[in-house]
């Protein structure tokens, strides 16, 4: 019997070759005129070296004691709203996740946390807290407000994959037993889908701290709102020692939560 | 007692899984369900706990019948008691909130979600953990467990719910020989103290042989066999299977392309039902 001595893969997108090597020479000519398309203004870009300069000699010279008071108050103000939108937003997400797992939801229910889910997570955080500050003013109030929409987006979303990628002959088995709708949860599915949860909960409140950084700078208050006064009055060294307080407590809680996520497994 | 009348069932897919099956099970009979895959066996089994509803046909338990649509499901279920393939168990609970979950379809939510089950129940938790060997490792995770032990857990879980029948699917799939036999052994003893009737679905049609009291042969979701597992020769198995030489194959009953089609339409099914 003979059998073929060449064989190749099957293309996996476009069958037609010569479609397909138009498409990529598609590709490649837009991508050659979009750089092309950039203009760069060599002065402009010394001119700002010259500052960025200034800015990193005021990183290197971190002044913590003038405006101590600010940074203190911004810091526990963005703390605040970090730990009460997380904690604020796991709350709303477990439920809206629950609904909108196709596998244990009943459809009118997924398709309405779904929605909720998608508007959530079609904003950036930047355009939610514009708007919470124009609707609720200047403040944590609105910072708190966003960061838990944004909470609800993130979390429900990865919750819901997760309930929908468990293995469902344990949910079937609580089931069988003669066990209700909240008892199959409880028992079938919690159980599968915790330790992704506190996981993925404690990486929230990691971002919620970061976000929080940066949503006081259009007016959400927090320590971002520190940060863009001092950025304002052209007080770098003030910038600088907020900035190093931010990495430092974002690297403390990273590490504080992959020691506890290590523990759950 | 079970009885089963024109039982059948037609996926929305399509595929016509069983068609009008029929036969009686008498208290403390073990019953081996054989077939190729997708034959209808798990199916079938679904059918009778309804975590597939059948499309037609009627069984009874005890003389009560419990496939019309009104009976509460809760109800229905808690009657029965299901071991799985692959023990099915929930891996990061304890060995003993598994075996408790049997009296899911007893207590109310919130007493179990306090893990707060009645003093008799306990009780017979551990008096089933003590029957199945299985005392010291109460506390222990079922992820923790080996394959034989996790089955034993699955075991007493099924008999945590004093079911008037027990459903098993598959017990050995996934055991080594000696196991199986363990495990089989522990099944037949077990309906015969309390007198429980079994349907065993299993593909080993040699072990079915070693411990069932009667053999249930299923093919494209018909009874083409149902007698003793001494008169099942070698037409027989081509009744069931078709043609092969049996004479030299009698043990290689073990197909590990498991029903795989029949498996996922059930469970499409169950998801989009969700009861």
């Amino acid at each position: 019997m003979s059998v073929p001595r060449r064989w190749r893969r099957p293309p996996l997108l476009i069958a037609n070759p010569v479609l397909r090597y138009s498409v990529y020479g598609g590709v490649l000519v837009y991508l050659v005129l979009a750089i092309s398309s950039v203009e760069v203004n060599w002065t402009r870009i010394y001119e700002g070296l010259d500052r960025g300069l200034r800015f990193i000699e005021g990183f290197l010279v971190p002044d913590f004691t003038t405006r101590s008071r600010d940074i203190w108050l911004g810091m526990v103000e963005s703390l605040t709203m970090t730990v009460t939108s997380t904690v604020a937003g796991i709350l709303i997400s477990i439920p809206v996740g629950i609904g909108a797992a196709r596998n244990i939801a009943p459809m009118p229910v997924y398709a309405v946390c779904r929605a909720l889910i998608a508007v959530s997570r079609s904003f950036q955080e930047i355009i939610i807290a514009i708007l919470f500050v124009a609707m609720f003013g200047f403040g944590p109030l609105a910072g708190f407000l966003t960061l838990s929409f944004a909470t609800i987006g993130f979390l429900s979303k990865l919750l819901a994959e997760d309930i929908e990628e468990i293995d469902e002959s344990q949910a079937e088995a609580i089931r069988a037993t003669g066990a209700g709708w909240w008892q199959v949860i409880n028992y079938g599915v919690q159980p599968q889908v915790m330790p992704r949860l506190l996981g993925l909960s404690l990486y929230r409140l990691d971002i919620n701290f970061r976000e929080s950084a940066v949503i006081g700078i259009v007016g959400a208050g927090g320590i971002g709102a520190t940060l863009n006064t001092s950025m304002d009055r052209y007080d770098y060294d003030t910038a600088g020692a907020i900035l190093i307080l931010i990495i430092v407590i974002v690297m403390l809680s990273e590490y504080g939560s992959s020691q506890l996520r290590k523990r759950v497994q | 007692m079970l009885r089963v009348e024109g039982l059948t069932k037609r996926y929305k897919a399509g595929d016509h899984a069983l068609k009008g099956v029929s036969f009686t099970v008498e208290p403390g009979q073990v019953v081996g369900l054989i077939g190729p895959s997708g034959a209808g066996k798990s199916t079938l089994i679904r059918c009778v706990n309804r975590l597939v509803d059948p499309t037609a046909g009627k069984v009874f338990l005890n003389d009560a019948e419990i496939t019309s649509g009104a009976g509460d499901l809760r109800r229905v279920r808690r009657r029965i008691g299901m071991i799985f393939q692959e023990y099915a168990l929930v891996e990061r609970l304890t060995v003993m909130e598994n075996v408790l979950s049997g009296r899911l379809g007893y207590v109310s939510f919130w007493r179990s979600f306090f893990r707060r089950f009645p003093a008799g129940d306990i009780e017979q938790a551990f008096r089933l953990l003590d029957r199945v060997g299985l005392t010291e490792h109460a506390d222990k995770r079922a992820d923790a467990l080996s394959g034989g032990q996790r089955q034993r857990v699955g075991i007493a879980r099924a008999l945590e719910q004093n079911p008037e029948l027990l459903l098993i699917d598959e017990p050995t799939a996934s055991l080594d020989p000696k196991t199986s036999r363990q495990i089989m052994r522990l099944i037949v003893e077990i309906c015969r103290e309390s007198n429980l009737p079994a349907i065993i679905n299993i593909h080993d049609v040699a072990l079915a042989q070693m411990f069932v009291d009667r053999i249930i042969g299923l093919r494209a979701g018909e009874v083409v066999f149902d007698d003793v597992p001494s008169r099942l020769d070698n037409a027989a198995l081509t009744a069931i299977y078709g043609e092969e030489d049996w004479a030299a194959m009698r043990k290689t009953a073990e197909d590990d392309a498991e029903d795989d089609a029949e498996a996922t339409q059930a469970r499409i099914e169950r998801m989009a039902g969700l009861v």
